[in-house]
């Protein structure tokens, strides 16, 4: 068997703050295939974002700490790379797209110089080489390369997170985490950026983590899905897996949480309650409190990752042998 | 029977170092008590600045407001203060809107204590009622924002604009900071009051799967002005302008075998400072022609759906005879 593209094992991850350890990430396994487009779906705080980061290896200093786990890149642990060696893989092999594309640039350098800058990074090629190769990045965005010069607040949201994507994108990375790439954007300009990003995939056959909260996106954009709550993936398949036939009980509360177009109903059914304090995690199941199907075994100890159908893994215990709902 | 609300072409200009910024242009609508309108559009359509003129947050520049048909345009300060009783907001950042020196019961009491005239004890007993009412457990009494989470905060925002009573609210974008699952609380919370107290709403709001659950009558606004209006479901089912239809492809749906065709828009929206007179969508339009150029005007196509296109009905009909 070919070795697995991507491929996180038993990952933990936990800030230590002044007061207490939050339990980021507990035990995440996660796999990519290349070329596949996975989505992260989960609310704040369920840890989406910390998985991205730790690929990256760019956890916040010095409260970021990995506990366990390793994460295999085309074979090679990432996690037991030197910083110079890491240096090497990011923003080359493995690059990131930020929520927020108005922090996410530098303001006093040109958006040309900034894409240049990332190429002369991981290329020995002279600046005018870099420069052209940036205009090319531009264009492939759709920004006309006469803009090269301008700087970022002289372009409007949308241009903005081109400008990033084509910056994560000049090196011809094998693998793109994307976090929350469209959420600061209109849904007009979110078609857009989506339908942008979507082409240059298939065309540069890059693998994809895309991290976001809107289940549409996830429908239009992904091959595959991770539901991640408090910090551990609790549903994980392909997107026909997930949207057909969706099984642990917050998958079920989240699709029904949302208000669709498509439907008449009058009241929305919500998961009741909140996600548990990261800091104060109950030892059993941790969706236990708000589940409508909790019953006493759930509380007692963390149910295992059971696979219903091949792909198609849940971590819930009432659905050992079978979907029992 | 008058409405609660009426608003006949509001305009409010912003004057800025490059022109005049036309933020709503010509807006008119009325709104029935117990009655939720919905407006939508993209940053900057100007649906912000409508919402806090039609409150007096903003001293809107030409038009005129109705509420319960007295003419409130230019209210004198004493009867402004009234009017706020009856006019409320909820704001759509509730880690910003919420005072972080005060605790929930003081924030939730402030607008008692400014309305004046309520022994002490009543205020308490009220405070806690509206706790209730929002679903904020007592024990948050005496906490502050910050130990809060975000749909409990925009409980306090909520219970808020609610302690004097109103008739109308204007909510302003109140769940896009929050979670699905939070998200759906609040909503459920927002119908349940409407339907025990007959509040109407003015929902603003960019996400527009939220605006048709919740809305009787939806208005697409862009660049300030209004370019389509119409009941719900109606907007949905039967869209007229060029601009409502791309913005409602746009929407990602949670289906995977809903197959749509996506209208990709060039471009982006153009500037609201000095705008031409025409069709202020043109330059984005695939169906622009001469006649765009021209001021569009609102026309009724079916009983309260109304339209500001020239060209929609040459667009239907084209569109009729390419699907038969």
């Amino acid at each position: 068997m070919a070795e697995t593209f991507l491929d996180i094992r038993n990952l933990t991850v936990e800030y230590q703050t002044d007061e207490a350890i939050v339990h980021a990430l507990t035990n995440v396994n996660l796999t990519v295939q290349r070329g596949e487009t996975l989505g992260i779906v989960g609310e704040t705080g369920a840890g989406k974002t910390t998985i991205a980061k730790s690929i990256m290896r760019i956890l916040p200093q010095p409260q970021g700490k990995i506990v366990s786990g390793e994460i295999y890149f085309n074979g090679e642990n990432l996690l037991a790379l030197s910083e110079k060696e890491m240096q090497k893989v990011r923003g080359n092999k493995i690059a990131m797209i930020f929520q927020d594309p108005m922090t996410a640039l530098n303001p006093i350098e040109t958006v040309g110089y900034q894409i240049a800058e990332v190429i002369r990074r991981h290329n020995k090629i002279s600046q005018a080489e870099a420069d052209r190769r940036a205009c090319d990045m531009l264009e492939m965005v759709g920004i006309p390369m006469e803009r090269f010069s301008e700087y970022p607040h002289q372009f409007s949201g949308g241009m903005k997170q081109r400008v990033v994507i084509a910056m994560a994108l000049a090196c011809n990375p094998e693998l793109l985490l994307a976090d929350e790439p469209t959420t600061a954007l209109d849904v007009t300009i979110q078609a857009q950026v989506l339908d942008m990003m979507r082409s240059l995939k298939e065309k540069l056959e890059t693998s994809v983590i895309l991290i976001t909260h809107d289940l549409g996106v996830v429908a239009e954009f992904c091959d595959s899905v991770a539901v991640a709550y408090a910090g551990e993936i609790v549903e994980r398949g392909t997107v026909e897996h997930i949207f057909d036939n969706p099984q642990h009980p917050y998958t079920l509360g989240l699709f029904g949480s949302l208000p669709r177009l498509d439907s008449k109903e009058r009241r929305l059914k919500p998961i009741k309650g909140m996600m548990p304090d990261p800091t104060n995690l109950p030892s059993g199941c941790r969706f236990y409190d708000r589940c409508p199907h909790a019953a006493k075994e759930c509380a007692e100890a963390s149910p295992p990752m059971v696979e219903i159908e091949p792909g198609h893994t849940v971590k819930c215990c009432r659905l050992k042998g079978g979907a029992a709902q | 029977m008058t409405p609660l609300l009426e608003v006949r072409d509001l305009k409010k200009y912003f004057k800025s170092r490059y022109g005049t910024l036309h933020a709503v242009d010509g807006v008119s609508f009325t709104l029935d008590a117990g009655k939720t309108l919905g407006v939508v559009g993209e940053s900057g359509c100007g649906k912000t600045t409508l919402g806090r003129t039609v409150l007096h947050l903003i001293e809107p520049t030409d038009g005129q407001i109705f509420f319960e048909g007295k003419d409130i345009t230019r209210p004198k300060k004493k009867e402004l203060r009234r009017l706020r009783e009856q006019m409320q907001i909820i704001f759509q950042d509730p880690y910003s809107s919420l005072d972080p020196r005060m605790t929930v019961a003081e924030l939730i009491m402030e607008p008692l204590v400014l309305k004046g005239g309520m022994p002490k004890a009543d205020m308490l007993a009220e405070t806690r009622r509206l706790m209730d009412t929002v679903g904020l457990a007592a024990r948050f009494e005496n906490a502050y924002p910050h130990e809060l989470d975000g749909g409990r905060r925009q409980r306090i925002g909520i219970a808020r604009a609610l302690a004097l009573k109103p008739k109308f609210i204007v909510c302003d974008e109140p769940v896009s900071a929050l979670d699905v699952s939070i998200q759906a609380q609040i909503i459920n919370l927002m119908l349940d009051l409407q339907e025990e107290r007959g509040l109407a709403y003015m929902f603003v709001t960019h996400d527009l799967s939220v605006v048709k659950y919740i809305s009787d009558d939806i208005m697409v606004m862009y660049l300030g002005q209004v370019v389509e209006k119409a009941p719900a479901d109606e907007l949905f089912e039967n869209t007229l302008h060029p601009y409502s239809k791309a913005l409602l492809s746009a929407i990602p749906i949670p289906d995977i075998h809903h197959k749509k065709k996506r209208i990709l828009l060039k471009g982006e929206i153009s500037s609201p400072i000095n705008p031409k007179p025409g069709c202020r969508f043109m330059s984005r339009c695939q169906y622009a022609q001469e006649q765009c150029s021209q001021p569009q005007k609102l026309v009724e196509d079916t009983p309260g759906h109304f339209v500001a296109c020239c060209r929609y009905k040459e667009i239907k009909e084209k569109e009729e005879v390419k699907q038969a």
